[in-house]
């Protein structure tokens, strides 16, 4: 079953997760590793960086990457609006505690998603990279995608990544 | 600060262990220093005490036999030779060995071994005093003591020491009240009796120790063998006890103001872990931002109260800015303090009598820089002595005293701290770098090379001029590895040598990693931090001169072509140009390059903050500052991106 994926996530215990907008469709992240939710701040571009997370912010003062999935499920980037949020998490990469900044055109709600609407994301019918995600949740007639967020940025820290370079 | 008392332990056997090596190393040069002795005696006798009770059983053992040896030199039994200090310097480097808990058993019992061997050439050459004291042990011995006042808040029980003395034989206890103050001054649980004692009969020294070893390193003690006719005559004991503790009175009491001194300064050090410091140092910083957007606020409004609070929390951050940076900061003593052993080995190992002098150990540095130092000051030691220095031999026909000299010397100059290391060996042979710089195709043969560039050629990764490889170099780690580490603090290297005469390597180190002096410049919308310490100077690269070089981005300064950068290009900004841009000409070791910026902002000094892992792979930038509006600014990682940037001038040439 696809929710074996996500670490506590059993069929009696629903997993506790915060929904985000994102180029029209709703993601959702383990509640447990958000740190905080900022309103958009100026970005600082690092040139050269994978175009992922091309820039960093100043999140209490530390230097955080500024992370957007819209690069990695090709997705149109839209302008800044009034909703959009900075999502802060914490992920462990590589064995160490890596804060992150991931751009949310609007952020909806804490909630919990039950196991067994989990599925596997099917063959066809989508245009990310299967990779990507670790399941689909459906929920309230809507589709709710669980990205696989360590696989997305450990080609920015692994070693076998391709060193970035100046374009 | 770990809970775990074994890790307590750890940090505290090697503390010990570095204490007994300087000892040893001191008492190395000067054997008859009893002083020194003790000292060491007391440290192998307190390893080998909190050892055992924290459970490191072999490490007490071992440590053990050491004690026993120690004490035998300090009882006047066997002389302190230099045999016996090597022995027990090596017995030390196992004892870490056991604390860390990866010592083969062989190891010890070879040491233990040659240990042995060593007490006994020591004990056989000696003046042999060995069975004198023996003789009258048998008929007892007289010791006077005198507990710490605090004793008994401590949880010891005089009586019961007292009892233990009596159980070892027929004993004869007098009280010496003398330091007892006035009724009114007395502190009721102060212990300030000391006692005087005879025992008679036949026992060992050590079991008289046995009873005082909890509180032997704080308490005052005499312990004396008792002559022949005073075991018989036995008349007047007390008077001949109060001769004694005259004498020995003021020696104890300066002993203990000494020790008490040590444990005050000791008292007044609070360890704490690294990370914490550099937690605090964090929230300085954000202290220091959210310090200079409220004064900008101030100085916007009318308030002239909000304006002076403002001012008063400028000064304070400062302050506490600058008391973070002196926290950190250690003397370089620590660190060279390490090589003494260093040169010990390596004079063994090659055979040459080798000097060490330190100058400037009060110099102080920041702790990571002193930690990441350690490796190429090693690097650079071992090449001296290996490569440098002459055989006493060829020495004595140069002229020069048999001994060869190495000097190390730290001293601070502006922000920076200059560490020189200095042999009176044979210098660098430049024929022969010449020649093996020519056979790695590093230079032409017959090309013209300044002297700084033909001794820079050491630097290369993969260069050696040793004719042969030794056990001391040759490991793997080259000089290039010494540049690279040195270039990552930010430092230099720079290298001077006279043939016959020897060779100085300079190291110029920044006093912090945490602060950064910088060049405020814009690029296109972004700003960027230049290192000033790289900064050379600036000009300005007019439009007309930028359209003309088009083609080649090479300028004329003082007669030396210098390639640039446009920044502008290489981050990729799609802006125009300004009118007037800047060059800024920065150093990378011998190489010069210009980097076009938009604009020069002015200087900027700040705390260094660390990029994220998901931009290691960004070698541009060596890490990252916050402005005082609260926005990012990278730094330029000078050496990174001029390497980046050259084969793209190459390209572009060659297209052109």
């Amino acid at each position: 079953m696809p929710y074996h994926k996500i670490p506590n996530w059993t069929p009696e215990q629903g997993l506790e997760v915060l929904t985000f907008g994102l180029g029209g469709e709703t993601f959702a992240l383990e509640a447990g590793i958000v740190r905080e939710i900022l309103d958009v701040m100026p970005l600082t571009q690092v040139p050269g960086a994978d175009e992922m997370a091309a820039a960093v912010i100043n999140f209490r003062g530390r230097i955080v990457p500024h992370a957007d999935l819209r690069v990695s499920f090709g997705m149109d980037r839209h302008s800044t609006t009034a909703d959009s949020r900075i999502i802060v998490i914490e992920l462990e990469l590589d064995g160490n505690p890596t804060l992150i900044g991931l751009a949310a055109d609007r952020v909806n709600e804490v909630t919990v998603l039950h196991a067994l609407d989990a599925e596997e994301p099917p063959v066809i019918g989508i245009r990310w990279p299967r990779e990507h995600i670790r399941c689909l949740v459906r929920r309230e007639g809507d589709v709710v995608v669980l990205p696989d967020l360590p696989h997305l940025f450990a080609r920015l820290t692994g070693n076998s990544a391709e060193p970035a370079t100046l374009h | 600060m770990s809970e775990d008392p074994t890790a307590a332990f750890r940090i505290e056997a090697g503390e010990l262990l570095e204490q007994v090596e300087q000892g040893l190393l001191d008492l190395r040069d000067n054997l008859s220093d009893m002083g020194l002795v003790n000292a060491v005696f007391r440290g192998l006798h307190t390893l080998k005490g909190s050892g055992a009770m924290f459970g490191f059983d072999a490490l007490a053992g071992f440590t053990h036999h050491c004690e026993t040896a120690f004490d035998r030199v300090r009882k006047g039994d066997v002389r302190a030779t230099p045999d016996l200090v090597d022995v027990i310097l090596s017995a030390g480097d196992h004892m870490r060995a056991l604390v860390e808990g990866d010592a083969p058993e062989a190891t010890g019992q070879a040491i233990l071994s040659r240990l042995a061997a060593a007490v006994d050439a020591a004990a056989g050459g000696g003046s042999a005093p060995a069975p004198a004291p023996a003789a009258p042990a048998k008929k007892g011995w007289k010791l006077s003591f005198r507990l710490p006042a605090d004793a008994m808040a401590n949880g010891t029980n005089p009586l019961a020491l007292l009892d233990e003395l009596r159980a070892l034989g027929e004993t004869t206890i007098v009280a010496r009240t003398d330091a007892v103050p006035p009724l009114a001054d007395l502190v009721p649980n102060h212990c300030l009796i000391g006692w005087d004692c005879t025992l008679i009969g036949d026992i060992s020294h050590d079991a008289i120790e046995d009873v005082f070893l909890f509180v032997m390193d704080d308490m005052e003690i005499t312990i004396e063998p008792l002559a022949v006719e005073d075991a018989g005559a036995d008349a007047d004991p007390v008077a001949q006890v109060a001769v004694e503790a005259a004498v020995a009175a003021p020696v104890a009491a300066n002993d203990q103001q000494d020790r008490r001194a040590a444990t005050r300064t000791q008292g007044e050090h609070v360890r704490v872990p690294a990370e914490r410091l550099d937690e605090l140092m964090d929230r300085v910083g954000e202290l220091v931002i959210a310090q200079s957007r409220l004064s900008q606020l101030a100085h916007h409004g009318n308030d002239l109260s909000l304006r002076s609070v403002s001012e008063e929390i400028e000064r304070l951050a400062g302050e506490m800015r600058d008391t973070m940076m002196v926290l950190r900061m250690v003397p370089v003593s620590t660190l060279f303090g390490r090589f003494r052993r260093l040169i010990l080995d390596l004079a063994n190992e090659t055979g040459k009598a080798i000097e060490l002098v330190t100058e400037g150990e009060t110099t102080e540095v920041d702790k990571t820089v002193i930690e990441r130092l350690f490796d190429p000051l090693v690097h650079i030691i071992r090449n001296s002595c290996d490569h440098g220095l002459e055989k006493a031999e060829d020495r004595i026909a140069a002229g020069k005293p048999a001994s060869g000299l190495i000097r190390l010397s730290a001293h601070q100059a502006g922000g920076e701290v200059l560490i020189t290391i200095t042999d009176d060996g044979r210098g660098i042979d430049r024929e022969r770098v010449r020649a093996k710089a020519e056979a790695n195709g590093l230079i032409q043969p017959g090309q013209v090379v300044s002297e700084d560039e033909l001794l820079g050629m050491i630097f290369h990764p993969g260069f050696s001029t040793a004719a042969q490889v030794t056990n001391l170099s040759g490991r793997g780690v080259g000089m290039d590895v010494v540049k690279r580490t040195i270039e990552s603090l930010r430092g230099s290297i720079d290298v001077k040598s006279v043939a016959g005469q020897g060779s100085t390597i300079t190291l110029r180190i920044p006093l912090t990693l945490a602060i950064i002096e910088g060049l405020l410049v814009r690029v296109g919308e972004g700003r960027y931090v230049i290192p000033l310490a790289a900064v050379e100077e600036c000009l300005e690269l007019s439009l007309e001169e930028d359209l003309r070089s088009r083609g080649r981005s090479i300028i004329t300064l003082r007669e030396r072509l210098i390639p640039f950068l446009r920044l502008r290009d290489l981050f990729v900004t799609g802006t125009k140009p300004d009118t007037y841009q800047k060059i800024v000409v920065v150093g990378t070791g011998a190489e010069r390059v210009g980097l076009v910026v938009d604009q020069i902002i002015g200087n900027h000094q700040t705390v260094i903050k660390a990029m994220s892992p998901l931009h290691r792979n960004v070698a541009s930038f060596a890490g990252a500052t916050i402005l005082g509006d609260g926005s990012v600014a990278l730094i330029l990682d000078i050496a990174q991106l001029v390497a980046l940037g050259q084969p793209r001038e190459e390209r572009r040439i060659a297209a052109a």
